[in-house]
């Protein structure tokens, strides 16, 4: 009797496979929705490897040729996706090659879940072959990270780590499998997808009063501006957004990662923040009355001078992480929460408005800035070429349909400016951490990620050496990414501080490059290089109609500088036009 | 300058799952920001299975704040106060070694010891070992008192507090457990302005 009670309380056999740990993490990952994982192999993941060789039919292994080129992909594909970017690689320099990304997905909130191999368990701190202490070189750049070493801890862990990457405010979680561990054989009973753990909260409870709070400040302002953020996109609430910013009138600008939250042709979309934003949405950060930021950290690229930033004005602070609250500027009224759920609310609480007037004082400062600046960016009378003004031929093209993905520097500051969004998640770019060599690679993810969309590089001639081996990503894997090289023979955002504030001493700045159109055609991936205007629209309308991957490499003035700019140190009201 | 604006001793107490690596991911969120911890205890908690972690710096409390609110972000944290000393009940315990024969020699050793609520925890013939416990300027005072009888050996332990205010973390931890927690539980420090407990 004893025996058969034991058969009915234990799990039906049939309701549990003997798998290997590897086997067990591609069914979960399978089980998660992925379909593209960016990865390296080695000998610390190499069971796991070995697993996906059945696996080639569910999922579409992408062999990068550097593991940091793997995760900057990754970020890509999350970034245009939506979805959870998966990354693999080995133990020691595989998993210590991910850490520059691990910081940039961290900074910029973007979904990852990191698998690395590591060492037998047993062999954990001998200093083996390829072992480094991951969780812990990890740690300050991950928003979760766990070593398995036993196989049945994965259904279990991988779950927790897909529904932390991507809940609340997403992150980068690296979860470090030890050798034995994909090796082990163990009785899997099915993924069971996470959807709670006790000590951790996504998201901060809705509480009515602030909304109200929020509401009748907005209602009696007389000067109120929307700065958004990252978190409108992240939060999927677009929609929403717009339905606030149409209702309440109100002038809304965006953080280089919140762009094409909102078209950007919408009438109330008045510009970017920060150092190189616009005039206008700088300078009027210190007069308007009320300020709501949605979805955004105060960066200190888009406050300038904290103790001078909008001083005059009530602060609502609608954000899903509560650590954010506060922690640069002071809020008035501080909304927690997913701004999915808060910005319905407060759409409904305050009163359909307009503010012609002082929308109009945006336009004023619109037409200043064109003068000043944009006009002679996009229409140069120099015999060389602007940055800006491929930028304008390229929106003419594309129409703002393209995603466009930036490296760091002038170039990912032009591009920002001046180019077109239609639609969210067309602008990536590494915001936060400024991670140059990152739109190569980020570039592959992002069309792996919007297969349907064009995607379009743009990248530096400094930034492309940091990461142009993956030209052979791009060789072996067919995808289409259109590559512009925007050349200016110079590391240009630094020369430019060099220039302004270190007296012209240009200091290594000068970056010698090699033929890239060559490098390309080395990877068997056709280019062309332009060094005058006339060529220009010519050679982005081959770019683009050519199938699949091209590189056009465009000679622009070599000492350009890129304005409006607040100086470091300064406030955002002492805008530079020049 | 007011209160707030100075800098004091807080008592940082955090609620956590006992997980490996879980001191190191709260460390760095100091050493980040270059701020020294001056004592750290872990231990277990009035419930099984959790654990608590009992943290002095001495900063600005706005520092405190932001610190709090990094810590509690930490996906394995359940939650994590900040007090000021005159919130909690302290102790810290200190151990002192000293040689055998000078006390024995010296009747005016034993009553100074004992004027300071110094319990003898070990009697041998080289040396003997004493123990209080208390706050920093108790411990810090036997120190000054034993040094020209030749003190041997000084250790104190970290500092262990309990909330005055608090009711006990039983109640918060069966509201963490259900899928969607009670608001008293998610509470921010908006809507306990007015209470004694600091709580994020």
């Amino acid at each position: 009797m004893e025996v058969a009670q034991d058969t009915l309380t234990a799990p039906a056999a049939a309701e549990t496979v003997n798998v290997s740990g590897s086997v067990a993490l591609l069914e979960a990952l399978i089980a998660e929705g992925t379909d593209t994982i960016f990865g390296y192999p080695g000998g610390a993941i190499m069971p796991i490897y070995d697993a996906l060789f059945d696996y080639n039919d569910k999922l579409n292994h992408i062999l990068v040729r550097h593991e940091q080129g793997g995760i900057h992909a990754g970020q890509g594909y999350a970034r245009t996706s939506g979805k959870v970017g998966v990354v693999f690689a080995t133990s020691g320099p595989g998993a210590t090659n991910l850490v520059t990304g691990l910081a940039d997905a961290q900074i910029d909130s973007t979904p990852l879940v990191c698998i690395t191999g590591q060492v037998f368990a047993h062999l954990l701190g001998t200093d083996a072959f390829q072992e480094t202490d991951v969780i812990n070189i990890t740690t300050p750049v991950t928003k979760w990270n766990y070593q398995i070493t036993d196989a049945t801890e994965i259904p279990e862990v991988i779950a927790k780590a897909f529904y932390i990457a991507r809940s609340g405010r997403p992150g980068p979680v690296l979860i470090d499998i030890t050798k034995n561990a994909q090796i082990q054989l163990f009785d899997f009973a099915g993924y069971k997808p996470c959807d709670h753990i006790r000590s951790y909260r996504p998201k901060p409870i809705v509480r009515p009063q602030y909304i109200q709070q929020a509401a009748e400040l907005i209602n009696s302002a007389q000067k109120p501006f929307i700065l958004f953020g990252q978190g409108v996109i992240l939060g999927g609430a677009e929609q929403e957004f717009k339905a606030f910013v149409e209702k309440s009138g109100i002038p809304a600008a965006w953080t280089v990662l919140g762009a094409g939250a909102i078209p950007s042709d919408h009438p109330l979309n008045v510009g970017m923040l920060g150092m190189h934003g616009n005039y206008g949405p700088n300078v009027l950060t210190n007069e308007c009355d009320v300020l709501i930021a949605i979805g955004m950290r105060f960066d200190d690229r888009v406050t300038g001078r904290l103790d001078k930033y909008a001083k005059q004005a009530k602060v609502v602070h609608l954000d899903i992480d509560p650590a954010e609250i506060d922690k640069n500027v002071k809020s008035t009224v501080p909304v927690w929460g997913d701004c999915k759920e808060t910005l319905p609310l407060l759409t409904k609480a305050i009163e359909k408005k307009e503010h012609i007037e002082w929308l109009a004082k945006f336009n004023d400062y619109t037409r200043q800035e064109v003068e000043a600046v944009i006009h002679n960016e996009l229409n140069p009378t120099t015999p060389e070429m602007t940055m800006g003004e491929v930028i304008k031929q390229l929106n003419e093209i594309t129409k703002g349909e393209a995603v466009i993905v930036t490296d760091v520097g002038q170039h990912q500051m032009v591009a920002c400016r001046y180019a077109k969004f239609n639609n969210t998640r067309s602008n990536v770019t590494s915001g936060g951490l400024g991670t140059m060599g990152f739109a190569l690679p980020a570039a592959i993810g992002a069309k792996f990620g919007a297969q349907d969309r064009t995607v379009v590089a743009i990248i530096g001639d400094g930034g492309f050496q940091m990461t142009c081996q993956e030209l052979g990503t791009i060789m072996q894997s067919g995808i289409d990414v259109k590559i512009i090289i925007l050349n200016n023979r110079f590391l240009g955002m630094v020369r430019q501080w060099q220039e302004l504030f270190n007296q012209r001493r240009y200091s290594f700045v000068d970056i010698q490059s090699p033929d890239f159109v060559a490098l390309a055609a080395a990877y068997r991936i056709p280019g062309k290089l332009v060094d005058d205007r006339a060529d220009l629209t010519a050679a982005l309308n081959e770019m683009l109609n050519t199938p699949g991957s091209f590189l056009l490499e465009i000679m622009v003035t070599k000492e350009n500088n890129v304005f409006p700019m607040v100086p470091q140190g300064c406030s955002v009201s002492e805008i530079r036009l020049k | 300058m007011s209160e707030a604006e100075k800098k004091q001793e807080f008592n940082i107490t955090i609620y956590t799952e006992n997980q490996i690596g879980l001191l190191s991911r709260i460390a760095i969120i100091f050493t980040r920001r270059k701020i020294n911890i001056d004592s750290l205890n872990t231990s277990p908690s009035e419930i099984d299975s959790i654990h608590r972690f009992n943290i002095v710096i001495n900063e600005y409390e706005e520092v405190v704040r932001k610190l709090t609110r990094q810590i509690e972000k930490q996906v394995e944290v359940l939650k994590a106060y900040y007090h000021t000393n005159e919130d909690v009940i302290w102790q810290e315990l200190a151990l002192y070694k000293v040689s055998t024969d000078v006390i024995a020699e010296k009747v005016s050793v034993e009553r100074l010891l004992r004027e300071n609520g110094a319990r003898a925890v070990v009697i041998r013939k080289d040396y003997t070992v004493f123990e209080t416990t208390g706050h920093r300027e108790e411990t810090d005072n036997l120190i000054s008192i034993l040094q020209p009888y030749g003190l041997i050996e000084f250790v104190r332990s970290a500092r262990v507090a309990i909330i005055k205010d608090s009711e006990g973390f039983n109640s918060k931890l069966r509201e963490f457990e259900r899928l969607e927690p009670g608001e008293e539980v998610i509470e921010n420090e908006y809507l306990n302005q007015g209470e004694k407990v600091f709580t994020m």
